[in-house]
């Protein structure tokens, strides 16, 4: 045994020493792992303070350590925090490890004399595998200084501004014809009731007009190359069948096209445009588009109305275009693509779709606003009659184990703004049926007396039924609303004219198959998983690609601009940087033992492996690599081996779990 | 004319092949013949354990071992002909990694007395057992004790060269032998202690022609339930092949021939656990997301044990079941 090893044992205050006897394990280590190569062990109060950190630079500079084992908490809080110590004295960085014996043992045990025993095992683990690591140096890539965020509502056009205001060039991508996301389909937005086209639509122009800005709408990322620094995105610019050179925006093509349709995105299917459109009078950018499944032209090749009435020079209107991939070369991307409205039919018992005057938040949100589809009325779906009674039903496909377990977090908040609105607008009588009324931000809890002291009514319980079957007279021609009033212990049915539907926000329905193709996960609930849940909330596992708004996780507006400026700021900085340094922790195929089985090829999340037909081996691009480990647990032939975990490495530190092999035995080293 | 260098051959558990293995080098063996002196070989000749015990250490020079050591008896000899030689050679599956006899590592001794003497289908009306002593009038013999588990020769003494193969194939121990005759007469070298001899270094899908494709299985066939594409991978086809991780050397035979490889040349170079590395490269291939589905694929493989560790049981990570194991340290103990 070569090596000298120091051991660090943390306290982490009582986190830690409070179930396990720090100082016994450290004493252990020194005594009984000394045949291992240990040559000092010690236990400090906090060893991630400067004074814990300090400890272990001097101990390698007087004592000559050569590997550093550190346990206290996980490695994703504090390796480099040790790695960085370690360098500092002059110890290549990967000859550190982290053991945890935080999460991994004091947190999850009560019995004091087996967590301490586990904490044994655990460093001895460690102590076996930090003898095998071996010096790595992180790769260092060039960073391309442009950025791609990909989708236009409220939090990608925040992200958009702040990296073009600060010089930088931005692609911003979105499926729809105009930007805006579903902020453009909102009336009034809470706690503060400020309109929402007038606090969007100067941020959208801004947008539209951004030298900085390249605005790429009806389109879509068709593919996704390259790695932090250096992605390749390839862009499917979908056909307008507008010349955007030569449109004006005038709107005599939309106005002449004589086939209406249902808008079922931007109207929620509360209105109609025509074949030829823009969603919205304010749209960005001001050129419309034409939908080719519902054009006359298209269909049978007669009409061209739009064509002949517009009266640009040349004609605008150009039938023949063709979608376009573009291919673009950026750093970082964003991803802010948000989220979609729960789909309240799926609460059969609930009557969407088939009671017309029960309707979903998004369609009220159209209603309200002025230029929707009643002009800011508030009327049933006959479009006339003023409603006298409201009922809004809260938690609609949110914190139901049918539907989606989590709160969607802004319904309570915008349930109360309906309920204001229609107190406000028709003086009708309004009930709010929720679970808990949830208002834990800035003037929300404000707006939620504010309501209360403008009348409305509040009953605390779960919606069981919509139904229009009376039962009495004074229910006749009414919706009844069948519910338990949990806080007088009654079943109350209430006659209403209007039912308004709070449904809760869904991830896209596409978010997996998107995040797939950017490399990025899902969780359980479908949200993107950001790199830490409160000190990472816009990073993604993968380098390079960051999250922003809806994607990560319901939230509202301010939260969403908030996450957006977040995202931007982590790319300028690594902008700024110039060039990243990637982690060494890759994965490498030995040619000589791959015999081009394949097993891997499809395997890589981050497409970063490619087999070569010619000499029938598969190759990991070091670059795209991000040491997930997967094709190295999968390739059969064991020709894969991940840097820093080596067969060797495991292995030890799986027989130092067992105590095979070290002095003073806790346990049998034998199964069994 | 100086004395030839001697030769030793011994089978301890396992079933013969090797043996043959060795004589169907043909004209081969000749050369054994002609640059040997073959001083043990139980199967081809008569000997006596004391002969052995009467030579001198290290005075053979080329040992092949084949079998495990599942009895007190193969324990003796094995340690014996360690004493005795200059290069031990673990030969075959058995020796090498336990092969099949190795599967009983499942269960105890006393499953394996239960099921051999005590099962339907055995005729023994008198529940006779062997017992290790018996009185005669002549005296009181002896057979063999069964050991706890069976053990791979590398897992009892130090091995030089490892031989894989069930058996190995006929010209891979051809090429030994001439490799070995080589050095004899100081035209080639030995490679270095502990080397994998007789195979190749990466894995049977080297040798194996079929066309391959970046890979997701559906479903797992029993190779008599289709009639599989002739030119395609077959684990591509559902059929669970093991060649992915089976060490190279036997020139792709069952593949070849339109059979799945069950892995008797052991883990190709770099695998440590052969049925893990096999068990997760399948399981990450898998086309299904849903628990129920990927259940229902997974129960295509009717044998797991058979499937993955049909030759590598004893030589695995785990190396037996908890039973065996038991009386295993039970065993050492009271050894010691």
């Amino acid at each position: 045994m070569t090596e000298r090893i120091g051991v660090y044992v943390c306290h982490c205050g009582t986190n830690i020493a409070g179930v396990v006897d720090v100082a016994e394990v450290s004493r252990w280590a020194g005594k009984h792992l000394a045949a291992q190569g240990v040559v000092v062990s010690r236990d400090y109060k906090f060893m991630c303070s400067s004074l814990g950190q300090e400890l272990i630079q001097k101990d390698i500079k007087e004592l000559g350590l050569t590997r550093v084992v550190v346990a206290a908490c996980s490695p994703h809080l504090h390796e480099k925090t040790f790695r960085n110590a370690s360098k500092g004295a002059g110890l290549n960085p990967y000859l550190t490890e982290m053991v945890s014996i935080r999460e991994q043992d004091s947190w999850v045990h009560t019995d004091k004399a087996a967590a301490t025993d586990k904490a044994k095992a655990i460093l001895a683990g460690g102590v076996a595998r930090v003898a095998h690591n071996t010096e790595l140096e992180p790769l260092r890539v060039p960073i391309h200084p442009a950025t791609m965020i990909v989708g236009a509502g409220i939090a990608g056009i925040q992200a958009a501004l702040e990296i073009a205001d600060a010089g930088y060039h931005v692609y911003l991508v979105e499926r729809e014809p105009s930007i805006g996301g579903h902020m453009a389909q909102f009336d009034k937005t809470f706690p503060t009731l400020d309109c929402a086209a007038c606090i969007l639509t100067p941020k959208m122009f801004e947008v539209g007009s951004h030298p900085n800005i390249t605005l790429l709408t009806w389109s879509n990322v068709e593919k996704v190359d390259g790695y932090i620094g250096n992605f390749t995105v390839t862009i499917c610019k979908k056909a307008r069948y507008v010349n955007t050179d030569t449109c004006t925006g005038c709107g005599i093509c939309w106005e002449k096209c004589p086939w209406k349709v249902v808008d079922k995105v931007f109207e929620a299917g509360m209105g109609s445009r025509k074949a030829i459109y823009t969603p919205f009078p304010q749209a960005v950018p001001k050129y419309p588009v034409i939908d080719r499944e519902n054009c006359a032209y298209f269909k049978n090749g007669k009409c061209k109305a739009c064509q002949i009435f517009c009266p640009t020079e040349p004609n605008s209107i150009d039938f023949n275009q063709k979608d376009e991939m573009l291919e673009v070369q950026v750093g970082n991307i964003i991803l802010a693509t948000g989220y979609q409205l729960f789909d309240a039919t799926r609460i059969p018992q609930y009557g969407y779709g088939r009671l017309p005057n029960v309707f979903t938040s998004l369609e009220f949100e159209r209603m309200c606003n002025a230029s929707g589809p009643t002009e800011g009325k508030i009327v049933l779906r006959d479009k006339k009659t003023t409603p006298k009674t409201v009922v809004i039903v809260h938690c609609v496909g949110s914190r139901d184990e049918n539907y989606n377990k989590y709160c969607s977090s802004i319904c309570c908040m915008q349930s109360l703004k309906y309920a204001h609105l229609v107190m406000e607008r028709t003086g009708a009588e309004v009930y709010n049926c929720y679970i808990d009324i949830r208002t834990p931000f800035k003037d929300y809890e404000e707006f939620y007396k504010r309501v209360l002291e403008e009348g409305g009514n509040f009953i605390r319980g779960k919606v069981a039924e919509i139904t229009d079957v009376a039962r009495t007279p004074n229910e006749e021609g009414k919706l009844i609303v069948q519910v338990e009033d949990t806080l007088i212990g009654k079943q109350r049915r209430i006659p209403t004219d209007m039912v308004i539907l709070s449904a809760g926000i869904e991830p896209r329905h596409d978010a997996k198959e998107v995040g797939k193709q950017f490399g990025i996960s899902c969780g359980a609930s479908g949200w993107y998983i950001e790199r830490h849940p409160k000190l990472d909330p816009v990073a993604t596992m993968t380098e390079g690609v960051f999250i922003a708004g809806c994607v990560q996780g319901p939230k509202d507006i301010p939260a969403s601009v908030a996450q957006g400026a977040a995202a931007s700021a982590r790319v300028l900085g690594k902008i700024q940087q110039k060039e990243v340094a990637l982690e060494p922790v890759r994965a490498s195929i030995n040619e000589n033992q791959c015999s081009g089985c394949r097993i891997c090829n499809n395997l890589c999340p981050f497409n970063a492996i490619a087999f070569h037909e010619d000499r029938m081996v598969s190759e990991v691009n070091p670059a795209l690599c991000q040491g997930c480990g997967t094709c190295v647990a999968a390739c059969p032939a064991g020709a894969i081996s991940g840097t820093g975990f080596s067969n060797e490495q495991i292995l030890s530190q799986i027989e130092g779990l067992l105590l095979v092999n070290v002095d003073g035995n806790l346990t049998e080293a034998v199964p069994g | 004319m100086t004395a030839k260098p001697k030769f030793a051959m011994y089978w301890a558990a396992s079933c013969g092949g090797c043996e043959i293995a060795v004589l169907n080098i043909h004209e081969k063996i000749l050369d054994v013949d002609a640059n040997f002196d073959v001083v043990f070989w139980p199967v081809a000749m008569d000997a006596k354990y004391k002969d052995v015990e009467a030579m001198e250490d290290g005075s053979i020079l080329l040992t092949l071992f084949n079998g495990g050591i599942r009895n007190d008896e193969n324990e003796h000899i094995a340690k014996l002909l360690r004493k005795k030689s200059k290069i031990l050679v673990a030969f075959g599956s058995c020796a090498n990694e336990g092969c099949i006899p190795g599967l009983a590592n499942l269960i105890s001794t006393k499953e394996i007395f239960d099921t051999y003497y005590e099962t339907v289908s055995t005729d023994n009306p008198d529940h006779i057992r062997p017992q290790p002593e018996y009185k005669m009038p002549e005296g009181e013999i002896h057979i063999p004790t069964l050991l706890p588990v069976l053990k791979t020769l590398d897992q009892v003494v130090d091995v030089d060269y490892y031989m894989p193969g069930c058996p190995p194939e006929s010209h891979q121990i051809a090429a030994v032998i001439d490799l070995v005759v080589q050095v004899l007469q100081g035209k080639a070298q030995l490679p270095p202690k502990g080397a994998v001899i007789g195979a190749g270094n990466s894995t049977v899908c080297d040798e194996c022609k079929r066309t391959r494709n970046a890979k997701t299985i559906k479903s797992f066939e029993r190779i008599w339930n289709i009639a599989p594409d002739p030119s395609l991978c077959l684990l591509e086809q559902g059929i669970p092949c093991n060649g992915p991780a089976t060490r190279s050397g036997c020139n792709a035979r069952c593949p070849t021939a339109g059979a799945q490889c069950i892995g008797c040349y052991g883990p190709a170079e770099g695998v440590v656990d052969y049925g893990a590395r096999l068990i997760s490269a399948f399981a990450s291939v898998l086309d299904a997301k849903e628990p129920e589905e990927i259940d229902h694929i997974l129960d295509g493989l009717v044998d797991p044990t058979g499937q993955f560790y049909r030759f590598n049981l004893a030589g695995s990570l785990l190396k037996a079941a908890v039973p065996a194991w038991k009386a295993e340290s039970t065993h050492e103990k009271e050894k010691a």
